[in-house]
């Protein structure tokens, strides 16, 4: 168990190396960093001085070596475009996606798995036909799409909810949260909607198909002629069993749900990260582009390495076999 | 007062089209204590009755016509809720595959637990108390200690015996076996056959045993049914039936069982079930592709294959540096020599390693050490893959699952075909087409097989499929691992005769691999006995039967069920067991 926690965390360290390496290499290829920097009326003598007090001309590995310590120290220079320090625009950004990707991801599992069970179990019922239908739509329509027609519906026809922005937000001073006001979660459904609707039909087809393995499967058929309640055959039994293959899937959604939230923030106008990267890619701001990389880069590892943990507390297999 | 009555019942499945009909007339009864044992080949609807009396049959399976009744009371068609009361509680279910009726995520002691309270109703304290005593009553050694183990923890005959104990838990009147031995190793058998029968006469529990064996059915049973589609032909006490058998059906299933106590020239086919025996071409061998380039010049050398002290180890669990690799030793330094045209058979419980020294001739496991001499090339020194090939053209290799060995999604002329083009051993496409149809037509399917599709066929034949596109390749040395373990005695009976006919006519050298110590006095001149990867004794088949020269080899034999009383009516005995036995 610590060998193979040991072993993760070298291999997230390598994966983290090279995602660095990309980052660092856009620095040099995309663009000249001085020229984005300065006005065109600025003099060659000027230009200079700024590359070197920026480290310009230093070899490439120093400031490869720069960079990795910077990153490690979260510290990611000055964005061009908002002259200002680019993990203090991160920081600001941070909970506002963060927040609604939780918020996706918890309307995710809670609606998906219970779907999925119950389409499973029900296969053929008119209910389960209708949710089937449902996750076709969730799976086949564009997310700006979903978004647009919930805003139609919500926002201009019935005026129950806002079309955008955060709402009231609570300043705690390293994280500001839309959670504890009333207008903050008004504000968050439609976006957490939109943007979980996929995963949704995802992980409920997922669930359903795993369950209709599992309940073809001789324990299953075994609990059944040991007299044991529906109940526990079917959530303690069945359930469980379907968990490995969900969590997997569950794990790198809830990446991507952070990662891709670029599609729902620019709709519903967001004030979260994806939104800025957007700006970011627009003007060419490459520390918030390098920045943005990095981050989502160590989201997913972050979030693969509890995926693989996860696996060892559903199944006991696992557990037992490396300790042996 | 009679346990279980089966009345007239009539199981069916309807279907969009029409209804199949899985069993019909089914009358049954069983008294406290009894052993019933249902016997038949698969398909022949025994595993229904047993779910339609549990009430579990799959959807949309039901029960049409007739009655069940448990000590009286009618139970079939009862609503769900008052089905489960009983199942469990009053019926108990044993299913055939210990590794894969226990859930793999919960300790044995949650499994009893939640089962013992369920129909008891005794405090968590109490039940894992009864849980242990369960444990103990199956006999399992430590019991307190087993009960906190995940399934996996257990070998597959403790499994069984977990599954037995969960069966007991509700301490039902009645127990429905299904196959329960099937999955396990004789010797494991035995002692699994020899708990239920206690088991049974301690609590005077009735029990119906579902089997295809009749070794089970001998050893264990007081009663027996004989079932062949869905109807039973025959029934009565079981020391009649298998030695006074009425029914053509009976008789010719009973004289398919491969014979530990003598050995025949040809298994005798169950006519009754799959008509004559299919029909093989006549063709001469010595002119045929087939029969061609057979004169090999290494054949001064009495053996074919020769392993010397072959050891195979498998790596379990990877470290940074080799050397420091956990290794489990599958084989260890075995050595033999299997002669040009003999059948040398390998016979050993599962794990033993048979089927790995197997894969080793045939190139498929790199030994540790060692050496391996084939035609008189030590293949483990050649490391070039083109230097091999032509000793591989030499080798071919039936496999046990005749599901899983053939491509599903190619056509049979291009299973056939695909070596025969690979060793360019045709000179034309129509050649090639040409061949294959001759082999198809040899193994006794028939030239229009090689346009379909291997789902197409059953399981006997698939495995007809096999030997073609082992023939295909001209081989002189078949290794056939277990070909005949996933099919019933009469197919069995029929692959069996195939591949000695085959070996008459093409002069093949056969490695043959099971677990099955009749089919191995059947078809082996010579055999290795194997345990815990090494060789306990190399013997004549003969000798080895007769005068077994090891103790593990006594140990397997005493272990076979008995089944000397067999009507012998019918059988196409060797010469020299023609004489009626005077020893």
């Amino acid at each position: 168990m610590i060998g193979f926690i040991f072993k993760r965390f070298f291999q997230s360290f390598i994966v983290m190396f090279l995602v660095a390496l990309l980052a660092f290499t856009m620095f040099n290829f995309l663009g000249d960093p001085v020229n984005q920097m300065v006005g065109i009326d600025t003099t060659a003598a000027d230009r200079e001085a700024l590359r070197e007090r920026l480290g310009l001309n230093d070899p490439l590995m120093v400031q490869f070596g720069r960079f990795v310590s910077n990153a490690f120290q979260f510290e990611f220079g000055q964005s061009y475009q908002h002259k200002r320090a680019v993990s203090g625009l991160i920081l600001d950004r941070l909970p506002a996606t963060l927040e609604l990707s939780f918020i996706a991801a918890i309307f995710t599992l809670v609606v998906g798995v219970p779907m999925g069970v119950y389409t499973g179990l029900h296969r053929d019922s008119l209910l389960s036909k209708i949710f089937m239908t449902i996750s076709l739509v969730g799976v086949s329509l564009p997310t700006f799409l979903i978004g647009i027609l919930l805003i139609f519906v919500f926002s201009v026809q019935l005026q129950w909810l806002p079309s955008f922005g955060r709402g009231e937000v609570v300043d705690f001073g390293f994280w500001s949260t839309g959670l504890l006001t009333a207008s903050g979660w008004k504000a968050v459904i439609m976006p957490a909607v939109t943007l979980g609707l996929f995963q949704m039909t995802l992980i409920m087809r997922l669930v359903r198909s795993e369950m209709l393995e599992v309940l073809r499967s001789d324990y299953i058929k075994f609990a059944r002629a040991r007299g044991l309640a529906n109940r526990s055959i079917n959530f303690g039994h069945a359930l469980k069993n379907t968990l490995v293959p969900v969590i997997t899937i569950a794990g790198l959604q809830l990446g991507s749900l952070i990662a891709f939230a670029i599609i729902t923030e620019t709709v519903f106008q967001w004030p979260g990260m994806g939104l800025m990267f957007l700006q970011a890619i627009q003007v060419v701001d490459i520390p918030i582009m390098a920045a943005y990389l990095m981050l989502i880069a160590f989201f997913f590892v972050m979030i693969n390495m509890i995926v693989d943990l996860l696996y060892y507390v559903v199944d006991p297999r696992l557990r037992v076999d490396s300790s042996n | 007062m009679t346990l279980l009555k089966i009345d007239d019942l009539k199981v069916e499945f309807p279907g969009r089209h029409e209804t199949f009909v899985a069993v019909e007339n089914i009358q049954l009864e069983l008294e406290p204590g009894e052993i019933y044992g249902l016997v038949g080949e698969s398909g022949a609807g025994k595993s229904t009755i047993g779910n339609a009396v549990i009430d579990l049959l799959e959807p949309p399976g039901r029960v049409a016509e007739g009655h069940i009744a448990l000590d009286g009371t009618a139970i079939e068609n009862l609503p769900y809720e008052k089905m489960r009361s009983i199942r469990g509680r009053r019926i108990g279910m044993i299913f055939q595959d210990p590794l894969t009726s226990l859930n793999p995520l919960y300790t044995v002691e949650y499994q009893l637990v939640e089962t013992i309270q369920t129909h008891l109703g005794l405090s968590e304290v109490e039940a894992t108390a009864r849980a242990i005593e369960l444990l103990d009553q199956v006999g399992i050694p430590e019991p307190e200690v087993r009960v906190k183990h995940y399934p996996h923890q257990f070998s597959g005959g403790m499994r069984q015996r977990v599954v037995i104990a969960l069966a007991l838990c509700g301490e039902p009147e009645l127990i429905i076996a299904d196959e329960p031995t099937t999955a396990l190793d004789v010797s494991i058998q035995a002692q699994i056959l020899d708990l239920i029968r206690s088991l049974c006469k301690q609590r005077q529990v009735g029990m119906v045993i579902i089997t295809h064996d009749m070794g089970v059915i001998a050893d264990i049973t007081d009663n027996v049914a004989v079932m062949y589609h869905g109807k039973i032909v025959e029934k009565g006490p079981t020391a009649k039936i298998l030695s006074t058998p009425e029914h053509p059906y009976t008789k010719s299933l009973i004289s398919a069982v491969p014979r530990a106590d003598l050995r025949l020239n040809r298994f005798p086919m169950v006519n009754y079930i799959e008509g004559p025996e299919p029909t093989r071409s006549n063709f001469d061998v010595s002119t045929h592709w087939l029969g061609q380039a057979r004169n090999y010049s290494d054949s001064q050398d009495e053996s074919l294959v020769k392993v010397d002290s072959l050891t195979i180890k498998f790596v379990t669990e990877r470290s940074i540096l080799p050397s420091r690799n956990k290794l489990f030793t599958a084989v260890d330094s075995v050595s033999f020599d299997i002669r040009e045209g003999e059948t040398f058979g390998l016979v050993g419980e599962s794990g033993s390693g048979k089927s790995t020294i197997a894969r080793s001739i045939a190139g498929l496991y790199r030994p540790f050490s060692g050496n391996i001499h084939f035609a008189g090339g030590n293949l483990t020194e050649i490391k070039d893959e083109k230097q091999l090939r032509p000793y591989r053209q030499q080798m071919q290799m039936i496999f046990q699952d005749p599901f899983s060995s053939l491509n599903s999604r190619m056509r049979v002329l291009d299973i056939v075909a695909e070596p025969i083009r690979f060793h360019k051993l045709a000179s034309s496409r129509a050649e090639v087409v040409e061949i294959v149809e001759d082999l198809l037509e040899h193994v006794g399917l028939g030239r229009a097989a090689a346009n379909r599709f291997p789902h197409e066929f059953s399981g006997g034949q698939r495995q007809r499929i096999s030997i073609a596109r082992a023939l295909a390749t001209r081989p002189r040395f078949l290794i056939c691992d277990e070909p005949t373990s996933a099919l019933d005695v009469s197919i069995q009976a029929q692959i069996l005769n195939l591949l000695k006919d085959l070996q008459d006519e093409l002069g093949l050298t056969m490695l043959f691999i099971s677990h099955d110590l009749p089919v191995i006095r059947q078809m082996c001149d010579r055999v290795a006995v194997m345990r815990n990867g090494k060789i306990c004794e190399i013997a004549e088949t003969e000798q080895l039967f007769e005068a077994p020269g090891h103790e593990y080899t006594r140990h397997l034999l005493d272990l076979m069920p008995k089944l000397e009383n067999l009507s012998r009516e019918g059988l196409d005995v060797a010469d020299d067991e023609a004489a009626p036995p005077s020893h």
